[in-house]
C-alpha cells in the first residue's frame, strides 16, 4: 500500500468512527471531490427553490401570508449563501458554482424543475417537500466535514417555520371552499412523484459513497421511509388522496411499500430533462448577465 | 484586502461571543448591513463581531512530547494514597 | 384643493408601501449577489409590514379590514405614486436609485406625520421611522458606491419628475436639495403607469379566484 493508501485508509477509519473534519484539514482527493459536489448540489437547489416560489409573493392573497412567503424564500437566499461560503472555504468561488449551474454541469434537486400552478402548490411545496428536504438536513447535521455540519444547524432550525407555515396554507384551503380543497387536492396529485423521487433512489448504505466518507448518515430508503411515517397519516387525515393505490404500512415491520417510483424518470429530470429545468436555467443565466457588472463595481475580488 | 468578513455571534448576554460563519461585502459598513440580516434578523443574537478574514490567525497542533500531565486534572490519581491515609488514621468507611 | 380624509392619507402611504415592496422583493433570488439579497428581502418584507400597519389603522377608519383594503379595491382606487409602480427589475442602477429616491423622500414625509395631532397616526410614523433609518443606511451606501456610475445617476435623473410625485408643496422644495437635483413637473399621484394594470390583475388574481371573506 502507498503512503497514500494508509493515509486514506486512516481518514476513513476516523470519519467512520465520527472524527470530524475542518477546512485546513488534510482530506482524500476523492472525499473532497464528492464532498464539494454534493455541498455545491445543495446550494444550487436552495438557489433554484426560490424559482419556482417567487411568482407567488405577488400573487399572495394576503399580507401574512406575502410576507411569510417572503420570508420562506429569502431564508432559502440565506442558506444558498452559507452554503456557497462553505464550497468557497473548500476552493470553488461562488461565481464557478454559478457558472456550472446554468451550463447544466452542476445539478440540483429534482423538486425544482418542475412548475408551480396554483395557491395550492405553494401550500404543498413549503409544508412537504420542505418536510422531506428536512428529514435529509437533519441527517447531514452528523456529517463529518465539520464546517458543513455546522451551518446545517442554523438551516434546519429555520426550515422549522417553512414547514408550520405550509401546513397553516393547506389547512386553511383544506377547510375553506370546495374549490380550495380541490386546489390541494390538485396540487397533491401532481406532487406525489417528485415527492417519492426526492430522496433518491434506494442505494444500501454500505454502496453508497456519501454514507461511507459519512458526509450523510442516512441512507436514501431510510429517509423516504421517515417522511412516508411522519406525513402520509398527516396527509390522510386531512381527506386527501394520494395517488398510489399501493401505497400501504406493514404494521408489524413498519414498512411502508408504495409502486416503485420511476428512476429513469428521475435521472432525466436532475440532468435537465424536466418540465421546467430549461426555462428556470435560462433564468437564472439571463438574470445574472443583468446584474454581473454590480459585482465588478462592488465585489473587486469577485467572487 | 479582504472581503470575506468573519461573524461571532452572542446568542444572549453573558455568553461568549461564537463563530457562525462569514459574509462577504465591499467594506465594514455592507458587512454591518449583511451581518444583522443574516445573524439578526429573527433577534436570534443579542450581538456580533465582525472580523475581516485577513485578520483571523489560525493556531493549532498543541504537542506533548514529553506529557507533563501534572499540569493537569488527570495527571493525578489519589485514591490509593488516599485509602493508606484513612487506613492509618482508622477513618476507613466499608 | 379639498382636504384629504385621514383614511385618505393613510391609503396613499399604505399603498406606496405595499407596491414598493412587491418592486422591491421582485429581487429576491436574482440580485446581485446572495448577501444582498437577503438584505434587500428584508427591506421588501419591512415595506411589507408598514403597508399593513397604515392599512389596519384605516380600516378602522372605513370598518373593514386590512387585506380587504390591500387587495380587493379595483385598480383606479390605488393612490400609490407613480414611482412605485414602475418595474425596474433587472436593472440595479434603476432599483437603487428608486429606492434612494424614495427613502429620502419618505424621511420627510414620515418628519410631517410624526408632528401629526392625531396620536395614532404619529406613533405609527415614528416606529416605522425607526426601521427606515435602516433602510435609508442602506440606500446611502449604495447610492455612495454607484454615485461614480453613469447609469446610476441617469436613472436618477429619469426618476426624478416620479420622485417629487411622493410629496406636496414646500417638501418637494426640500427633496431637491436633499438629492441635489432641480425641481421640475412631477409625475402626480392619481395616474397610474402602464405596469399598474397587469400588476393589480396579477395581484389579486388567487384573492379573487374565491368569494370575497374566504379564508386563505
Amino acid at each position: 500500500m502507498t503512503t497514500t493508501d494508509v493515509r486514506t485508509q486512516e481518514f476513513l477509519d476516523y470519519v467512520q468512527a465520527g472524527g470530524q473534519v475542518e477546512t485546513g484539514d488534510w482530506m482524500p482527493d476523492e472525499y473532497r471531490s464528492k464532498l464539494v459536489k454534493f455541498i455545491e448540489m445543495h446550494g444550487n437547489s436552495e438557489l433554484m427553490g426560490v424559482l419556482p416560489e417567487r411568482d407567488w409573493i405577488l400573487r399572495a392573497p394576503t399580507l401574512q401570508r406575502k410576507l411569510a412567503l417572503t420570508a420562506k424564500i429569502q431564508d432559502e437566499v440565506g442558506h444558498a449563501q452559507l452554503i456557497y461560503r462553505v464550497v468557497e472555504d473548500l476552493g470553488k468561488p461562488r461565481s464557478a458554482c454559478l457558472d456550472d449551474l446554468v451550463s447544466g454541469k452542476a445539478k440540483f434537486h429534482n423538486v425544482f424543475h418542475y412548475p408551480t400552478k396554483t395557491w395550492g402548490d405553494v401550500g404543498v411545496i413549503a409544508w412537504l417537500v420542505d418536510a422531506a428536504a428536512i428529514i435529509s438536513q437533519k441527517a447531514l447535521l452528523k456529517c463529518s466535514y465539520a464546517p458543513y455540519a455546522r451551518i446545517m444547524k442554523k438551516i434546519c432550525w429555520e426550515e422549522s417555520f417553512h414547514i408550520l407555515h405550509g401546513r397553516d396554507v393547506i389547512l386553511a384551503m383544506v377547510t375553506g371552499t370546495p374549490d380550495q380543497f380541490e386546489l390541494v387536492q390538485e396540487a397533491l396529485l401532481r406532487w406525489w412523484e417528485p415527492l417519492m423521487h426526492f430522496h433518491g433512489n434506494p442505494i444500501p448504505a454500505d454502496e453508497d459513497p456519501m454514507v461511507i466518507w459519512r458526509i450523510k448518515s442516512q441512507a436514501n430508503e431510510e429517509a423516504r421511509q421517515q417522511f412516508l411515517e411522519g406525513y402520509v397519516p398527516q396527509i390522510r387525515e386531512l381527506g386527501l388522496e394520494i395517488p398510489d393505490p399501493n401505497l400501504r404500512r406493514d404494521d408489524e415491520t413498519g414498512v411502508w411499500s408504495y409502486t416503485e417510483p420511476d428512476w429513469e424518470k428521475l435521472r432525466a429530470v436532475v440532468t435537465g430533462h424536466g418540465p421546467a429545468s430549461q426555462e428556470r436555467l435560462d433564468f437564472r443565466r439571463l438574470s445574472r448577465e443583468h446584474v454581473e457588472w454590480v459585482s465588478q463595481v462592488v465585489l473587486a475580488e469577485a467572487a | 484586502m479582504t472581503l470575506v468578513w468573519e461573524v461571532f455571534r452572542q446568542e444572549r448576554k453573558g455568553q461568549p461571543f461564537a463563530h457562525a460563519g462569514a459574509v462577504v461585502a465591499p467594506d465594514l459598513r455592507f458587512a454591518e448591513v449583511y451581518a444583522r440580516e443574516q445573524y439578526g434578523r429573527r433577534q436570534e443574537s443579542e450581538a456580533l463581531w465582525l472580523v475581516p478574514r485577513d485578520a483571523v490567525h489560525l493556531v493549532h497542533d498543541f504537542p506533548d512530547e514529553f506529557d507533563l500531565k501534572y499540569r493537569r486534572v488527570d495527571g493525578y490519581s489519589i485514591k490509593a494514597r488516599l485509602k493508606e491515609a484513612r487506613e492509618r488514621a482508622g477513618t476507613l468507611q466499608g | 384643493m379639498p382636504e384629504r380624509s385621514r383614511a385618505d392619507l393613510l391609503l396613499e402611504i399604505a399603498d406606496d408601501e405595499l407596491i414598493l415592496g412587491w418592486r422591491n422583493s421582485e429581487w429576491t433570488g436574482i440580485a446581485p449577489f446572495l448577501e444582498e439579497d437577503v438584505a434587500f428581502s428584508s427591506i421588501a418584507q419591512n415595506e411589507i409590514g408598514h403597508a399593513r400597519a397604515f392599512y389596519e389603522l384605516a380600516a378602522r377608519d372605513l370598518g373593514t379590514d386590512a387585506d380587504a383594503l390591500a387587495f380587493d379595491r379595483r385598480a383606479e382606487e390605488y393612490r400609490a405614486a407613480p414611482l412605485v409602480e414602475l418595474r425596474l427589475v433587472e436593472d440595479w442602477a434603476g432599483t437603487i436609485a428608486r429606492h434612494w429616491l424614495y427613502e429620502t423622500a419618505d424621511e420627510l414625509r414620515l418628519a410631517a406625520l410624526k408632528g401629526s395631532d392625531e396620536p395614532e397616526v404619529a406613533g405609527l410614523a415614528a416606529k416605522m421611522d425607526r426601521e427606515e433609518a435602516y433602510h435609508r443606511i442602506h440606500a446611502g451606501l449604495w447610492a455612495e458606491r454607484l454615485r461614480d456610475e453613469p447609469r446610476f445617476q441617469a436613472a436618477v435623473d429619469e426618476l426624478w419628475p416620479y420622485a417629487l410625485g411622493l410629496l406636496e408643496g414646500p417638501a418637494r422644495e426640500e427633496l431637491a436639495q436633499r438629492v441635489a437635483r432641480e425641481p421640475v413637473e412631477a409625475v402626480e399621484r392619481g395616474s397610474h403607469v402602464a405596469a399598474w394594470a397587469p400588476l393589480w390583475e396579477e395581484m389579486t388574481s388567487v384573492r379573487r379566484s374565491a368569494p370575497v371573506g374566504a379564508q386563505w
